[in-house]
């Protein structure tokens, strides 16, 4: 008996230590741009683009892909790593065959494990030929010089080898199966959102090892200091979603029955902005199926809405405000001057009755929102927000955001206003945004306002 | 060589030579008895057309000094400036002086400050008028102390003698002594001498600008004065077809609702209560819309299409000049915004059958005009005095809200009344700078000079403003309205389409076309630099591109070409500060770019040299530093002008890389900051250089609008340097270039 | 009726709740530094202090105000004793038309009362809410820094009174 206990250690442990090291992969000479195919190169970069590597490789005032950014996590914070071709700092000695091996394995040319921060529990999905063209891509970027930052976990966390206990639970090698009874959109969005968009590594819960919960996938997440909402059947979004919608939404930034896509999802819209079309419709196909038909009650309320958002008829603001006076009174003063014209998104404030920020599980997207208002982009047509941390205190913010929950949502009252609004307050760093240039149409009529 | 031909209307008539003006004296010089037959000079600037003196200096008695301009201040620190000039001429301390500008009951009728005249016209007027009153002064002291005017200087304020007797200039003026004509000729002060003049003196309106004090036309508060909004129709031609306004004469501090045609406001007692019942007005007022404009994506199509006048504005020919490698190019602008940060504003006080208007209008004799033809009363009966806004560059919203605030005024008599305009009525009512068009072919020689030039250049007219009340939107729109004048193109040598579309360069062949437009489907007017932005943008660009083909540095192919030696001493100036080395090669992402022009080819010169940066991933470009030279003659207040160079850079760069008015088939729909942004403090370069070359006792030259032609070129040619890539549509956007550079 | 402390005064203000601070400022108080400039909080031109922050005065109703301290840039100092800030405009000479002048000095107020040594980076990062159409921008960046050592300054004791202690 004990022999067999003995065998089954020593297996253990062979297995153990045989995932934890891995072997490293003989570096090359950075290859020169000019070997790569400009058409696998271009590919490459719309792949990047769905891929949103520069989000997270690229410090905000800083060179394209040289990493340095701090993502913080539930353990520390990790810093993304230079993916430029540098030969000393970047990835300009990694041959092919070790970048394929970081997307579908986490492991660096070292041999040395990848922070999962870097989703390639997606990024396994990714096909032999796009990896090609992701490599071919990177390749081809200007070089940077910039040396990897320290993260910040404290131990064994920042033990690499922790690492591999967390791939042997929870990374499911492999490349996407198609799925043979859906259509061939279905399955290029499918592909698309499970691999290279990792939509899951914001949307879906995690778990204490931070890992996404594979029963709760697209339930809703967290990112910074926001949450990434639910974006299947268990979504909030006041009117519910469908194809049409998602696509619209992807590809401009926005949709007048939704909103303006704002903090991290300003980024992604931003990126796919320059994705050709299919794939963008690809995705938004898929998502519908994953949203699925919302239920008739649901879709009701959300003809509702839609209806009371058009027309300016009395709202029930007499009932919401009830002992909320002082909310109701801000929202009258500060919000409705904007949120209550008739001037149609994006330039418009939403009609507040849309706003799955407001009917969200809690009020942390709104607490941003009113604090740091939304920012101009350079030089670009975009939505310009005041922001409030100035001019009202957290007893003012929080009254607000009680009155904008009970008149705009028909979900229960919001619990721990206060501590939201101050926690939303000390993260102001949050970096508040809209995706550039969202699609202004000049034939589009719904952009006009009263001059 | 064939001598270059310019067609030019105002030569012609003219007959290449002065005016004919004479008038008798009556003061103490004597006129030169010139031959009946030949034409007597003029004197200069706008003493031409206004010769007494004291129409620009008063002395009184007891020895203050005023001096009038017909000028305004729009910003540019010409009530400094004029100060200055006038202190050093007359001899007086700066702070001993207070300057008067644009009055139609107190100041000459000096037109429009625009153009970049003001120091030209008005600062020459006065200085010549200074130093003449100082001549009579000085003339006066000698025949009171009975000795030669050569023994006699002046200093501080008095005429002193050799022998120390002083008499103050209070004492010396007589009723009537500067009621004289100028001279055509005055005893100006040697440059090198000026204590005043020259020197960065700080302007005088800064420090209640700095410290909250009444500077602006929106911080006018007279007594009982009430507060009107307009309702301006949603787009051009819109019809008021119901508007049911008795709610809104009763909401609280609701004094009056005016209506005439489509023409809608309310008035208040309060400003709060103003911009509420305005609100409450435009939702019960009913439009009838017209679908008018054409397609924002395609003004190229748009603007060639449309009939339009067609000149030879500049023709050279040289057979024996053979070009061998040709190249062309078109290039577009589209409507551009002024963009005023403070909307436009204006008060008006209608007592006992007299208008006052206080504006901020750039002209009030012709704002007078119209609004006294809007409302059918004598000119005479109208008073606008001018009081500053924020900048206006150009023809805004000004002239309308004063005409807004006249015709409100009217119908409170008695009852100061003050307009403001709303952000969204200033982007969607100002009249615009034009889109244009131009396209540019020529040739290089065997040897890499430019054997013929063709410049073609299609643009609406660049001034629809006022006299005449069909320019004014009140009285477009109200129930009897004046028509639109017809528009006419402004005449050459300073032209405005076709500003700066005639080459500063020599060429053995060139042929210049003004294709004048006359139907404006976008309201449009002045804008600083009229056609000189994109004409020299274009002209530029294509020496640049020239120089490609030529294999040559952007700043010696311009060298090559260029004879004029302040414009060259200009040009090496910029160069020089700029560190432009023939061969250097920008570091990586980076180009730099050089342009130069000398604005309407006779106002100040100015070369700008630029660093710009683009983000290859994002085709994000950022102006780096940039650095230039400005020669504008004899300098008057050198930090002004430098601030006006530095500024100049700025704006230019927000129009070349940002900027585009947006509509749809009926509306304006670029409406605020959101939908037409421009720069903002993270694109602001890091640093900007400005060369100034002072020539002493050389006549001043108007610099308000000489950098932002070159400016656009510099940073376009740096683009094109950067990427490899050329752009020719403004604006230069972060799209438009990352598609060059993926395409 | 509300009472609204502005530059250490306290008014008496008769103007509805919903009404911006900037007409209760310029119409109401009748001071002139706050300016109109697109009253949606786009521009900067309305900047004022908060109990110590700057906000965008044309969309702060006068509701929000109850208890807290307005600075206006009349509050900082006058022509003839004029703030650190003022001075550092007026020698740099950092205005063309000068309309948005006022809101950039308040912001620039508000951030050194916080950090007094911010960075040139900051400086321009504070700044992106405000608009400036002249393209005065460079001479604004100069007047702050300006600032940052006057400020420096006139916090040091006058030797006199250092050498009594």
């Amino acid at each position: 008996m004990a022999g067999v206990a003995a065998g089954i250690v020593i297996v253990g442990a062979a297995a153990a230590v045989a995932l934890t090291w891995r072997p490293s992969i003989a570096a090359i000479d950075p290859p020169a741009p000019q070997s790569f195919d400009p058409d696998l190169v271009k590919r490459g970069r719309d792949l990047a683009a769905i891929g949103n590597c520069s989000d997270c490789h690229t410090l905000r005032g800083g060179k394209s892909f040289a990493g340095g950014f701090p993502v913080p996590t539930p353990f520390g914070t990790i810093y993304s790593s230079n993916i430029t071709p540098d030969a000393e700092t970047g990835i300009g000695r990694w041959p092919e065959a070790a970048f394929r091996r970081a997307m579908r394995s986490g492991v660096n040319r070292d041999g040395q494990h990848l922070y999962p921060t870097f989703p390639y529990d997606h990024f396994t999905n990714v096909t032999d030929e796009d990896d090609r063209a992701l490599y071919a891509y990177l390749m081809t970027r200007q070089p940077v010089r910039a040396p990897a930052r320290e993260n910040q976990l404290s131990f064994p966390l920042d033990q690499r080898f922790v690492i591999a206990g967390w791939k042997l639970l929870f990374l499911r090698h492999g490349t996407y199966q198609p799925d043979s009874t859906k259509s061939a959109e279905w399955n290029r969005g499918a592909y698309l959102v499970e691999g290279l968009a990792h939509c899951g590594a914001c949307h879906t819960p995690r778990n204490v090892l931070g890992a996404e919960r594979g029963s709760a996938q697209f339930a809703g997440g967290d990112v910074d200091n926001w949450h990434a909402y639910a974006i299947n059947s268990q979504s909030l979004s006041p009117v519910p979603w469908n194809a049409d919608a998602l696509f619209t939404y992807l590809r401009d930034g926005w949709h007048p029955d939704h909103g303006v896509a704002r903090g991290p999802m300003a980024q992604v819209v931003s990126n796919l902005s320059s994705v050709p079309d299919s794939d963008v419709r690809a995705i938004a196909t898929y998502m519908a199926g994953v949203f699925g038909p919302p239920a008739p009650d649901r879709k009701r309320r959300g003809d509702e809405v839609l209806a009371q958002a058009r027309s300016p008829a009395e709202s029930p603001a007499a009932q919401a405000s009830g002992n909320n006076a002082l909310g109701a009174s801000i929202y009258a003063a500060a919000c409705a001057t904007c949120h209550e014209t008739d001037r149609a998104l994006p330039y418009g404030g939403i009609n507040l009755g849309l706003s799955t920020a407001i009917s969200s599980p809690d009020p942390r997207n709104a607490a941003n929102t009113v604090l740091s208002g939304v920012r101009a982009v350079e030089g670009e047509r975009s939505p310009i927000m005041p922001g409030f941390a100035a001019s009202m205190d957290d007893t003012q913010i929080s009254a607000l955001l009680n009155y904008l929950r009970a008149r705009f949502s028909n979900q229960p009252a919001w619990t721990g206003v206060e501590k939201a609004v101050e926690d939303a307050r000390r993260t102001q760093t949050v970096f508040l945004q809209t995706s550039p240039g969202p699609h202004n149409a000049p034939a589009d009529a719904t952009q006009r306002a009263k001059p | 060589m064939n001598a270059p031909v310019i067609l030019d209307r105002r030569r012609v008539l003219a007959g290449g030579g002065a005016l004919i003006v004479s008038f008798s004296l009556t003061g103490a010089f004597a006129q030169d008895q010139a031959p009946a037959a030949a034409p007597a000079p003029k004197p200069p600037g706008s003493l031409a057309t206004t010769p007494l003196l004291d129409s620009w200096i008063r002395i009184d008695v007891d020895g203050s000094i005023t001096v009038f301009t017909g000028k305004a201040e729009l910003g540019q620190g010409f009530k400094t400036a004029f100060q200055q000039v006038a202190a050093e001429e007359l001899d007086v301390s700066f702070e001993s002086l207070k300057v008067i500008t644009a009055d139609t009951s107190l100041t000459a009728n000096e037109g429009y400050t625009a153009g970049s005249h003001s120091m030209q016209d008005s600062g020459t007027a006065i200085q010549n008028a200074a130093a003449q009153a100082r001549d009579l002064l000085v003339a006066e002291a000698a025949k009171r102390l009975d000795l030669p005017a050569e023994n006699l200087r002046t200093e501080n304020g008095a005429v002193i003698s050799s022998d120390g007797r002083r008499l103050g200039y209070g004492d010396l003026v007589a009723a009537g002594m500067l009621h004289v004509q100028a001279q055509p000729k005055s005893k100006l002060k040697d440059p090198a001498t000026f204590k005043v003049m020259g020197k960065p003196i700080p302007r005088v309106d800064i420090p209640a600008k700095v410290t909250g004090g009444a500077a602006y036309v929106q911080d006018m508060r007279l007594s009982g004065m009430v507060h009107a909004r307009i309702v301006r129709p949603p787009s051009y031609g819109a019809q008021l077809t119901d508007c049911d306004t008795s709610a809104i004469e009763k909401l609280p501090g609701v004094v009056k609702v005016v209506r005439d045609g489509n023409f809608l406001a309310v008035v208040a007692k309060k400003e709060f209560q103003s911009v509420k019942a305005m609100n409450a007005l435009a939702a019960v007022a009913k439009w009838k819309e017209t679908p008018s404009l054409p397609k924002q994506d395609d003004l190229l199509a748009v603007l060639t299409g449309l009939p339009s006048q067609d000149s030879t504005i500049f023709e050279r020919s040289n057979p024996s000049a053979v070009g061998q490698k040709t190249i062309e190019a078109t290039y577009t602008r589209p409507y551009q915004s002024h963009g005023s940060i403070g909307p436009s504003c204006a008060v008006a006080q209608f007592v006992d059958g007299a208008m006052t208007v206080w504006t901020h209008t750039q002209g009030v004799y012709p704002d007078r005009q119209g609004i006294a033809e809007m409302l059918r009363m004598p000119p005479a009966n109208v008073r606008l005095i001018h009081v500053e806004g924020s900048g206006c560059y150009g023809h805004n919203g000004a002239d309308d809200a004063a005409a807004d605030a006249a015709l409100i005024a009217r119908a409170l008599p008695g009852t100061p009344v003050r307009v403001q305009w709303m952000r969204e009525q200033e982007q969607a009512w100002e009249p615009f700078g034009p889109a244009m068009v131009t396209k540019l072919k020529a040739s290089l020689d065997r040897n890499g000079a430019i054997a013929d030039w063709n410049f073609e250049v299609w643009s609406n007219t660049h001034s629809m403003r006022p006299g005449g009340a069909g320019s004014l939107l009140a009285a477009q729109h109200m129930a009897q309205p004046f028509a639109v004048p017809p528009p006419k193109p402004l005449p050459l040598p300073e032209g405005g389409g076709d500003r700066n579309a005639i080459p500063i360069y020599s060429f053995p062949n060139a042929h210049v076309v003004h294709h004048f437009i006359p139907a404006m489907p976008l309201r449009i007017s002045a804008m600083r630099a009229l056609g000189a932005y994109h004409n020299v943008f274009s002209l530029e660009s294509f020496m640049d591109e020239l120089a490609l083909a030529a294999g040559a540095d952007p700043v010696e192919f311009r060298l090559k070409h260029l004879d004029d030696p302040r414009g060259r001493d200009v040009i090496a100036k910029a160069a020089q500060g700029f560190g432009w080395q023939k061969g250097q090669k920008a570091p990586q992402d980076r180009g730099f770019g050089f342009a130069f022009a000398r604005y309407k080819n006779l106002a100040a010169y100015c070369a700008i040299a630029t660093e710009v940066e683009v983000n290859r991933e994002t085709g994000r470009p950022r102006l780096v530093r940039a650095v230039a030279a400005v020669d504008s003659g004899q300098v008057v207040n050198p930090d002004g002008l430098v601030n006006q160079i530095e500024g100049a850079i700025v704006q230019s760069m927000s129009w070349t890389l940002y900027e585009s008015v947006t509509f749809d088939d009926t509306r304006i729909t670029s409406i605020d900051w959101q939908t037409y942004p421009i720069l903002r403090f993270n694109s602001v370069p890091e640093s900007i250089e400005v060369h100034v070359i002072n020539r002493p006792g050389q006549p001043f030259l108007g610099s308000g609008e000489t950098g932002q032609g070159p400016a656009a070129a510099s940073i376009a040619n740096a683009i094109a340097n950067a990427t490899g890539k050329r752009l020719r549509n403004l604006p230069l956007t972060r799209k438009r270039i990352k598609d060059a550079i993926d395409a | 009726m509300m009472t609204l402390k502005v530059n250490g005064h306290d008014h008496q203000i008769d103007a509805d709740p919903d009404t911006p601070l900037l007409y209760v400022l310029r119409d109401d108080i009748k001071l002139n530094a706050a300016k109109f400039g697109c009253g949606l909080g786009q521009c900067g031109s309305c900047t004022v202090i908060v109990d110590g922050r700057a906000v965008l005065s044309c969309v702060t109703p006068l509701l929000l105000l109850e208890g807290k301290q307005v600075t206006t840039l009349e509050g900082l100092g006058t022509i003839s004793e004029p703030a650190p800030i003022q001075r550092a405009f007026m020698e740099e000479q950092a205005a063309q038309c000068g309309y948005c002048i006022a809101g950039m000095m308040m912001r620039a107020q508000a951030l050194l009362q916080k950090n007094s040594k911010p960075t040139d980076e900051q400086i321009r990062s504070e700044l992106e809410p405000h608009l400036c159409r002249c393209g005065t921008h460079m001479r604004i960046l100069r007047a702050v820094h300006r600032a940052i050592r006057l400020m420096d300054t006139a916090d040091a004791f006058p030797a006199a009174h250092r050498s009594a202690q």
